[in-house]
């Protein structure tokens, strides 16, 4: 997780993506772009994902990091997510959530995997900077896994 | 005959203004450029020669065209604002409940907030318990509304329903008050969210009918609800969505403008009589902290759209002339740090509304940044309207700032900016050609991250989160979630009630509705009102036509 690792200049591939059934997508499309303008691969789906679709993009294109949107409490079925991909041997991926989060639920999201819920006033350095450290974690992990087998 | 010009007067008048001018600018370490987010200039002084000649005769009275002053005579000297408070959350028990407290409290009209399942065409039964009824209240049939307006009186209470195409809620709830005996000629209220334009755009909270199956039935609406609802307004123009997903406010009411302007030339070209449904049109804005600036927004779009029904449009019924709007306090603003200071937030931006003249208002609860609105914050939001209306007088004069030289100088400003920006619309063909192609959202897209830069640099400042940062937060409550167990009774319920009706019944209503779509000849409309008396759901009504008119998708941009 610091600065000087030596994937300080891989590119992250990340899924900015919202499950569920609300489709504000003002937070998705800035977090999307300033990934994109960060240097990351970014995958860009439009609003109502289901979860199996969610997973099955996040195989597909390999993807270091899930980052979900929830204006509108889709973030209650963030765990029936982690669970999925965990299911799905993708437990390495990292998954990130942003948006309206209160706190006692922010804590649900964290026991079930979720590394990070940002709320609003995140700037998006601080979102961009965040996403970079967890990607170079996923692809440690996915290594350190590929060495064991 | 000319006056004489007093030739000593006007020689002081102007050293005044040179020396303000050289002390002024001794005072001021830097000149620093004030733009709104408009993108508008601002001078620090507006004096009398920001004023065009004979500039204050042209601002006219209110109740007179072209309306920069209000719409009515009387505006809010005589009759205030409606305060509408959106209500919507659990199973139609739960929001009974709360919409008779609130009524009971001062608000004096109704509004419906269905599930995000609802928007979706989705009912219960498809849904993850998780999310039923946490934005919205889980309204799939005539029943359930029924159910949600018990003890309202539907023939006196105003009731807004947001309800997108193909406006299933209306039809539940006009079943409902044919249940109870009430005829539909004294149901009154808005068909909020009936702009299917705003929904493309900006927020896509809806089931989403391919834009030319949206086009066709909100024509069969419109027509409808005229010849068969009188007091009902079966179209909402909004604004809303579009400045909340990040259009500046010029551009949230130039896009407004051109959608109505578009719905009303598709009447027009389907055969109605402006005058027989402009008088019916309403708007919904967004009403930010950029506190002048809205005012100016307001005020600006009034005059416009005056001139736009009378000239563009052909209508001739001043009725058909005035601006109704509905704001809502922008939601976007208010910050999770420090949640109490949202009550001081909301303040300003309704102050900004109803000095704008607005005819109706719903001031955004303090913890709506972090939940669905509590209990304890919407109390604090109906006070704040209380507050406004009843303590700070700022009733007491009709448009309190017209004639300021700052105000009219920034409404001139504001109306020109609106123009050209309705013309690029116009250039792209009008705002259903400017939608299919992406252009209204490229904009807004654009505008959403240059405020976004604004707010990263600094140069907007937002209280508690890039300034007077503090470490001690104000601890924010837990929030309400519905009761699960009650929701699976709700919902349990619902699927034993779809089990128990007629096969043939229910098959025939969709047949209807089928017809229905594939004739120009018949209303789209009807026949979801006639569905729903036979008791045909939302999911139901919503997957017959989807098959029928196709499936809208988003237009993704990044």
């Amino acid at each position: 997780m610091n600065d000087d690792s030596p994937e300080r200049d891989f590119r992250p591939r990340v899924l900015v993506t919202k499950i569920g059934l609300d489709g504000h997508d003002r937070g998705s499309r800035i977090v999307a772009a300033a990934c994109r303008d960060a240097g990351m691969e970014v995958i860009y789906t439009p609003p109502w994902q289901s979860i199996p679709a969610v997973v099955k993009l996040a195989l597909e294109e390999d993807v270091d990091v899930v980052g979900i949107s929830s204006l509108a409490t889709d973030h209650l079925i963030v765990p029936k997510l982690m669970s999925a991909l965990r299911e799905a041997g993708l437990g390495d991926v990292r998954v990130i959530v942003g948006g309206i989060v209160p706190d006692q639920e922010e804590k649900a999201l964290i026991e079930s995997g979720v590394r990070e819920v940002f709320h609003p006033g995140s700037t998006m350095e601080q979102i961009t900077t965040r996403i970079r450290a967890y990607a170079g974690e996923a692809r440690r992990a996915r290594g350190e896994a590929e060495r064991q087998t | 005959m000319n006056k004489p010009v007093d030739n000593r007067l006007l020689a002081e008048d102007e050293s005044a203004h040179a020396r303000w001018q050289r002390e002024f600018r001794a005072g001021v370490a830097e000149a620093r450029e004030i733009a709104n987010v408009s993108g508008i200039p601002i001078a620090p002084l507006y004096t009398a020669a920001d004023r065009p000649a004979g500039g204050d005769d042209a601002l006219g009275y209110p109740g007179q065209p072209d309306y920069t002053r209000g719409i009515y005579a009387t505006m809010h000297r005589g009759r205030t604002w409606t305060q509408r408070q959106l209500v919507g959350l659990g199973t139609p028990a739960d929001y009974n409940e709360r919409l008779l407290g609130i009524l009971a409290r001062g608000a004096t009209a109704v509004s419906l907030i269905p599930c995000n399942s609802v928007y979706r065409g989705l009912d219960a039964d498809s849904v993850d318990l998780e999310l039923l009824g946490t934005c919205g209240t889980v309204v799939d049939n005539a029943d359930h509304m029924a159910r949600c307006l018990e003890g309202v009186d539907l023939a006196e209470v105003s009731c807004a329903m947001n309800d997108p195409s193909p406006f299933t809620l209306l039809a539940f709830m006009l079943i409902a008050a044919e249940r109870r005996g009430i005829d539909w000629s004294r149901i009154s209220g808005t068909s909020n969210q009936s702009d299917y334009l705003s929904h493309y755009v900006a927020n896509h909270m809806f089931y989403r009918l391919a834009l030319p199956g949206a086009r066709r039935v909100l024509m069969d609406h419109i027509a409808w609800c005229r010849a068969h609802v009188p007091r009902w307004n079966p179209m909402s123009v909004v604004g809303q969505h579009m400045q909340q997903a990040g259009a500046t406010p010029a551009e949230a009411m130039a896009f407004t403008l051109s959608s109505a302007v578009q719905n009303a030339e598709d009447c027009i070209a389907r055969g109605m009589d402006p005058d027989q449904f402009l008088p019916r049109f309403t708007f919904f804005f967004d009403v930010s902290l950029s506190f002048f600036e809205e005012i100016a927004k307001f005020r600006a779009g009034r005059r416009i759209w005056a001139r736009l029904a009378r000239e563009r449009l052909g209508a001739r019924d001043e009725k058909s002339w005035r601006f109704k709007f509905h704001a809502q306090t922008s939601g976007v603003d208010l910050t999770r740090q420090q949640p109490l200071n949202n009550v001081a937030r909301v303040t300003a931006q309704a102050m900004a509304g109803i000095f704008g003249g607005l005819q109706s208002l719903h001031t955004d609860a303090y913890d709506e940044v972090y939940a669905t609105p509590s209990e304890a914050g919407a109390r604090i939001a109906i006070a704040t309207q209380n507050i406004l209306r009843e303590e700070a007088h700022l009733t007491d004069v009709i448009d309190p700032l017209g004639g300021s030289y700052y105000v009219e100088a920034l409404t001139d400003a504001m109306e020109e900016k609106i123009l050209a920006i309705m013309k690029t619309v116009d250039d792209a063909g009008g705002m259903y050609k400017a939608v299919e192609a992406g252009l209204v959202q490229r904009m807004i897209g654009a505008s959403a991250m240059r405020f976004q830069q604004r707010v990263e640099s600094g140069e907007q400042v937002v209280v508690g989160v890039n300034k007077y940062r503090a470490d001690d937060d104000a601890e924010r409550p837990p929030v309400e979630r519905p009761d699960r167990e009650r929701m699976q009774r709700h919902r349990d319920d619902f699927v034993r009630a779809q089990a128990e009706r007629s096969p043939t019944a229910v098959a025939k209503a969709l047949d209807e509705l089928s017809r229905a779509a594939e004739s120009d000849d018949r209303n789209v409309f009807a026949a979801v009102v006639d569905g729903a008396r036979a008791g045909l759901s939302n999911e139901e009504i919503c997957t017959r036509l989807r098959r029928d008119f196709g499936d809208g998708r988003p237009l993704v941009i990044v």
